[in-house]
C-alpha cells in the first residue's frame, strides 16, 4: 500500500555538486584566516573550562562553489564545541562583530532568564561592537547546542554544540566519542528565502505530482480510486508532496560544516564503543539518520539519558538531539546517512578505522507522501504495523482516525462524539487553512517515510527518559494549543493567532501544568520551551521522556507536563526558523501572580 | 518477526552497555527548591520490553511509589530568578530588539505573460503583469494587462487595488481601474474576489462601474498542470461582460469577449520561464460586429511565445 504512496527524488547530474558541495567541504577562504578543518577526519575545535569567549564573526565560505558569507562563531561553521562539567559556573563572554545585533541562546540548558540569550524577552541582544558576558551554574549534563535567536543568523551559520560532562563518570559507558551536528547551507541571502517563502510557499517544492503520476497511479489503481483521492487533495486544496518548506533546491546539507562529498569523517577502532551525539542544528531541516550496518543504541535524549533501546534508524527534528552507542566490530568504513525527510537531499559523513576510507552511500529514499491517513482521514494502518510495537486501546477506539474538516463543517466537527477536539475561535479565520477534529496521540508511529520501511525506527514511544520526571505532582490545570498555520498565505501560529497578534502565556511560579499540542497543520513542527523542562506523557499518563524540543506530527496531539519553576520572561515557538519568523511564537511568562488566565483547555492565548 | 528481532535488540543493547542504573543514586543532592522533596529513592528500571503491553506501568508515576521522590527530583535545579529584566516596551520595539515581525510587509512583482503574438501573422505583442505590497491581512496590489498590435494599443487594463484576506483561501479587492487603449480614457470603480478555488483554479472575478453609468465584468481562471517539475501547462480563460457599447473602444454591451490560452512553460527557474502557447480569442454580439465592421475577425486562433518574469 504504502510503495503506492511513493516516487524516487532523482538528483539531477547538473545539480549534483550543488547538492553535494564541494569536496573542500566547509573551506573557509578568508584570506589569511583560511581554516583546514574542512576537510575530512577533523573534529571541530574544543573550547572547555569555566571561561569561555566566543566572537561572532562574518567570513567568507564556500560550500558549493559559490562564495558566501556565512555567520561564524570564533571563525567557523559550525562553532567551537563547548564542553562544560556539570556544577560548573560558567563565564561566556560574546563579542559582537556583525554590523547587526546578534544573541546566543544556550538550547536545552536550564539558565537563569536573562541568561537565556533571546533579544527582547531576556536581554536587549548584543549589539555591534559589544560584548555580553553569561554567566550561570550549570546543573545538569548531556549534549546540547547554541544558536542564534536574531533573524535569520542562525541559517547563516551561527550555531555550535556544547556538551556537559556528568562528574562521575556517564551513565551509559563508551570507549570514544563524536558530536555529529546536522545543518542545512543555502547560497540564498535567507531574508530572500522567506521573502520567496511568503510569495508562493511551493517555490522549493520539486518533488510534487505531475501528469504522469496520475496516470501512473490509474494504471495501478484504477481511474475511480485515482479521481477520488486526488479529488480529496484538491478540495482541501493541499499538497500531499508538502513535507518540507525549503528543500535540497536551495539547502546543502551539512555534517559539522562539511558537505556530503567532503565526507566528514569520524575514526573508531574496532570492537570500541563509539558514542555519537547527533544535534539537529539546522534552521528548517528534519533528518532521518541511520548507519547501515550498524545498530544504534540510543541512550539519551535531548541531553537526558534514557534506557537505551537499539534501533536502525531515528528521525530528528530541527533542535533535537539524540545521542547514539555504536559498537563496530569490523575493520571497514560505515557510511553516516542523514537523508532530509522529503528526501530532497542529504548529510553524509564516515565512520572509519582510518582516515580517508569510505563506504557505500545509499541512495535516497523514495520519497513518501502524505496520506489521507496523515491529515486524519481514513483508517491509520500505517503506525501500528512499524516496529512491532503495542496497540494503543484509546486509538482502537476510534479507529486511530481524525476527521479533518474545512471550516465551514465546523459545527458538524464540534458535535462529533468519542474524543472530539474543540478548536479555539480564533482558528476559524482566514489565516488557518486547515483544522483536525480528531487527532490521535500515536507516539509509537514512526512518521510520514518511516512506516514499514523493513528498518527498527525509534519512536518518542520507545523513549524513557532514567530517573522519572522532575515532579512527580499530577497537572493542576491544561493548557491546550493547537499548532496553526495556512500553507499557501505562509501563516504560522498558535491558535490561529501570530506572535504579535497573541498576549503572552502566563504561567505561576512553583505549578506543575499540563500543556497539550494539537497539531491542526499538515506540517510537522518541532517546539521548544525555553527555560523549562518537557516531560511527555505516555498514552496512559505516565511519565515517557523528558525534552527540550517536542517534535508534532501532523494530525497528532501531543501532551506533555512542565513545572513552571523558572521565573521571568521566556520564549516557546516552533523551532522552524522561518515558521518562527512568519508568527509561530508565543511568549510565556513564569511569575508569582495568581491571575490564572487560560484555566481551562483550548484557549491557551487568551486571558 | 520483528517483535522478536526487537526484543532481541534490547537485550543485546543491555549487553553492551552493561548500564548499572542503580549505582546512578550515589549522587544525593539534596535542593531546598523543592519541599515536598522525600527521601526515598525510586528504583531506576534498566529497560523495558517495549513489545509488551502495559508496560507503562511500572513507569506509573501515581503508583505506590508516588511518595517518594525521583532521582531526576533530587538532581533537577531550577535556575535562579534573573536579575536583570527589560522594562515595559511596545511590540514595535521589542520586534526590533528581536529582529523578528510577523507584521512585516512583503513585495513581489510578477510579470506573469509576456507574449509575443506574431507567429504567422500580425506583429502584437501582450503582457499581463502584477505586482503586490503588504502584510498577510492587508495588500495594495497593481495589476496591468494590454496589447499592443501594428503601433496601436487595442487595450490596456490597469487596476489598483486594497487586497484584505477574508476566508480561508479568497480575499476581496476594491480600487480603481483605468483603461488606456487607443479610444478614449475610461475609468471605473472596481470591486471583486480574489483567490484559489477547490482544485487549485487560481480565480479572479470583478465587477466594474465607470463614468457614464458603464459597468463591467470580468472573470479569470488559471490553472497549472505540472507534466514534469519544471514543465507546466497551463490553461486560462478570461470572459468580458459590459453593461453599455463603448463603439469608439470596440467594446459592444453584452457577453463581448472570451479568451482562452494554453500557455507550456518550462520553469528554468522559479523566476524565468519561457513558454509557447496557443491562444483563441472570440467577440460576441455587438463587439464581434464592431471588430468584422473595421475589418477584423470576430474568432482568431494565435500562436504564441512569451516569457514568464518573477521577482
Amino acid at each position: 500500500m504504502r510503495s503506492l504512496h511513493t516516487r524516487r527524488a532523482p538528483l539531477p547530474v547538473s545539480r549534483r555538486r550543488f547538492v553535494q558541495g564541494l569536496a573542500g567541504g566547509a573551506l573557509l577562504i578568508g584570506a589569511g584566516r583560511r581554516a583546514s578543518w574542512g576537510s575530512g577526519a577533523r573534529e571541530p575545535s574544543v573550547l572547555s573550562g569555566t571561561d569561555f569567549h566566543l566572537t561572532i564573526d562574518e567570513l567568507p565560505v564556500n560550500f558549493t562553489g559559490a562564495d558566501r558569507i556565512a555567520t561564524v562563531v570564533n571563525g567557523q561553521v559550525p562553532g567551537p564545541l563547548l564542553r562544560i562539567r556539570q556544577g560548573d559556573t560558567v563565564t561566556i563572554r560574546v563579542t559582537n562583530r556583525l554590523p547587526a545585533r546578534s544573541s546566543i541562546h544556550w538550547h536545552g540548558l536550564i539558565v537563569p532568564a536573562d541568561m537565556d540569550g533571546v533579544p527582547g524577552l531576556s536581554f536587549p541582544g548584543i549589539a555591534p561592537g559589544e560584548t555580553f558576558t553569561y554567566r550561570f551554574k550549570v546543573n545538569q549534563s548531556g549534549t546540547y547546542w547554541y544558536h542564534a535567536h536574531s533573524r535569520f543568523q542562525e541559517q547563516t551559520g551561527l550555531y555550535g554544540p556544547l556538551v556537559i560532562d556528568r562528574p562521575g563518570g556517564e551513565r551509559h559507558g563508551f570507549d570514544r566519542e563524536h558530536v555529529i551536528l546536522l545543518s542545512d547551507w543555502t547560497d540564498q541571502d535567507p531574508e530572500h528565502l522567506f521573502a520567496t517563502l511568503k510569495r508562493r510557499s511551493d517555490s522549493f517544492n520539486y518533488g510534487k505530482r505531475t501528469l504522469s503520476d496520475f496516470l501512473a497511479d490509474v494504471r495501478r489503481q484504477g481511474w475511480e480510486a485515482t479521481a477520488a483521492e486526488r479529488r480529496m487533495w484538491g478540495e482541501m486544496r493541499m499538497d500531499p508532496t508538502d513535507l518540507a518548506d525549503v528543500s535540497g533546491a536551495v539547502y546543502t546539507y551539512l555534517m559539522n560544516g562539511v558537505t556530503p562529498t567532503g565526507n566528514w569523517t569520524a575514526l573508531f577502532q574496532r570492537g570500541e564503543r563509539v558514542r555519537l551525539r547527533f544535534i539537529n542544528g539546522s534552521a528548517m531541516s528534519i533528518f532521518d539518520v541511520r548507519i547501515p550496518g550498524l545498530p544504534l543504541t540510543v541512550v539519551a535524549a535531548d541531553g537526558q539519558d534514557v534506557e537505551p533501546v537499539t534501533v536502525d534508524e531515528f528521525r530528528v527534528g530541527t533542535a533535537e538531539v539524540y545521542d547514539v552507542i555504536v559498537q563496530p566490530h569490523d575493520d571497514r568504513a560505515y557510511t553516516i546517512f542523514a537523508q532530509s525527510m522529503d528526501r530532497s537531499g542529504y548529510a553524509r559523513g564516515t565512520l572509519a578505522p582510518r582516515a580517508g576510507m569510505e563506504a557505500e552511500v545509499p541512495p535516497l529514499d523514495p520519497r513518501p507522501l502524505l496520506t489521507l491517513a496523515d491529515m486524519g482521514h481514513g483508517t491509520h494502518g500505517g503506525g501500528h504495523a512499524a516496529g512491532g510495537q503495542h496497540a494503543h486501546s484509546n486509538e482502537a477506539q476510534t479507529d486511530g482516525a481524525g476527521q479533518h474538516v474545512q471550516a465551514h463543517s465546523s459545527s458538524a466537527a464540534r458535535m462529533e462524539a468519542n474524543g472530539a477536539i474543540q478548536h479555539p475561535a480564533t482558528e476559524y479565520g482566514p489565516t488557518v487553512d486547515m483544522l483536525v477534529s480528531q487527532p490521535s496521540s500515536r507516539l509509537d508511529d514512526p512518521g510520514v517515510g518511516l512506516r514499514n520501511n523493513g528498518r527498527r525506527v525509534l519512536t518518542y514511544a520507545d523513549l524513557r527518559t532514567l530517573g522519572g520526571p522532575i515532579d512527580r505532582r499530577g497537572a493542576g490545570r491544561e493548557i491546550e494549543l493547537h499548532l496553526t498555520g495556512h500553507m499557501e498565505r505562509f501563516i504560522w501560529s498558535f491558535n490561529g493567532e501570530k506572535f504579535s497578534e497573541a498576549p503572552p502565556l502566563r504561567f505561576t511560579h512553583g505549578e506543575r501544568l499540563r500543556i497539550v499540542l494539537v497539531n491542526d497543520s499538515m506540517m510537522t513542527h518541532p517546539i521548544h520551551l525555553h527555560g523549562m523542562w518537557s516531560e511527555i506523557e505516555s498514552e496512559d499518563g505516565a511519565f515517557q521522556v523528558r525534552k527540550h524540543t517536542i517534535t508534532v506530527r501532523p494530525a497528532q496531539r501531543i501532551s506533555y507536563l512542565v513545572t513552571a519553576d523558572a521565573l521571568g520572561r521566556w520564549a516557546y515557538h516552533c523551532h522552524l526558523l522561518y515558521h518562527m519568523e512568519a508568527g509561530m511564537f508565543r511568549e510565556v511568562i513564569v511569575s508569582h501572580d495568581h491571575g490564572g488566565n487560560e484555566s481551562h483547555s483550548g484557549h491557551g492565548g487568551h486571558g | 518477526m520483528k517483535r522478536i528481532r526487537s526484543r532481541a535488540a534490547l537485550v543485546a543493547s543491555a549487553m553492551v552497555l552493561g548500564v548499572t542504573a542503580h549505582a546512578q543514586h550515589s549522587t544525593e543532592h539534596e535542593h531546598s527548591h523543592h519541599d515536598r522533596a522525600q527521601h526515598a529513592t525510586e528504583p531506576v528500571p534498566l529497560h523495558h520490553d517495549h513489545s509488551q503491553p502495559g508496560h507503562t506501568e511500572s513507569h506509573a508515576v501515581h503508583g505506590p511509589n508516588a511518595a517518594a521522590t525521583t532521582q531526576s527530583e533530587r538532581e533537577h535545579v531550577p535556575p535562579d530568578p534573573p536579575t536583570h529584566e527589560l522594562g515595559d516596551m511596545s511590540y514595535e520595539d521589542m520586534a526590533r530588539m528581536m529582529s523578528m515581525d510577523d507584521t512585516e510587509p512583503v513585495a513581489s512583482v510578477v510579470i506573469d505573460q509576456l507574449d509575443w503574438r506574431g507567429v504567422g501573422g500580425a506583429n502584437a505583442f501582450a503582457w499581463d503583469a502584477y505586482a503586490w505590497y503588504g502584510t498577510d491581512y492587508h495588500k495594495l496590489w497593481l495589476k496591468a494587462e494590454g496589447e499592443r498590435a501594428g503601433g496601436v494599443t487595442r487595450q490596456a487594463r490597469n487596476e489598483l487595488l486594497w487586497d484584505r484576506i477574508f476566508s480561508r483561501w479568497w480575499s476581496v479587492q476594491a480600487g480603481a481601474r483605468l483603461d488606456l487603449a487607443s479610444g478614449p480614457t475610461r475609468t471605473w470603480a472596481a470591486v471583486g474576489v480574489q483567490g484559489l478555488a477547490p482544485y487549485f483554479f487560481d480565480i479572479e472575478a470583478t465587477a466594474y462601474i465607470g463614468d457614464g453609468g458603464r459597468t463591467a465584468a470580468r472573470f479569470a481562471a488559471k490553472y497549472d498542470l505540472l507534466l514534469a517539475q519544471r514543465l507546466v501547462l497551463q490553461p486560462e480563460l478570461e470572459l468580458n461582460v459590459y453593461g453599455k457599447s463603448d463603439p469608439a473602444n470596440a467594446i459592444g454591451s453584452g457577453f463581448s469577449s472570451a479568451e482562452l490560452g494554453l500557455r507550456l512553460r518550462y520553469e528554468i527557474r522559479r523566476e524565468i520561464a519561457p513558454y509557447l502557447g496557443v491562444l483563441w480569442s472570440r467577440r460576441f454580439g455587438e463587439t464581434a460586429d464592431l471588430a468584422r465592421s473595421t475589418g477584423e475577425d470576430a474568432s482568431e486562433v494565435e500562436w504564441i511565445a512569451g516569457l514568464r518574469l518573477r521577482w
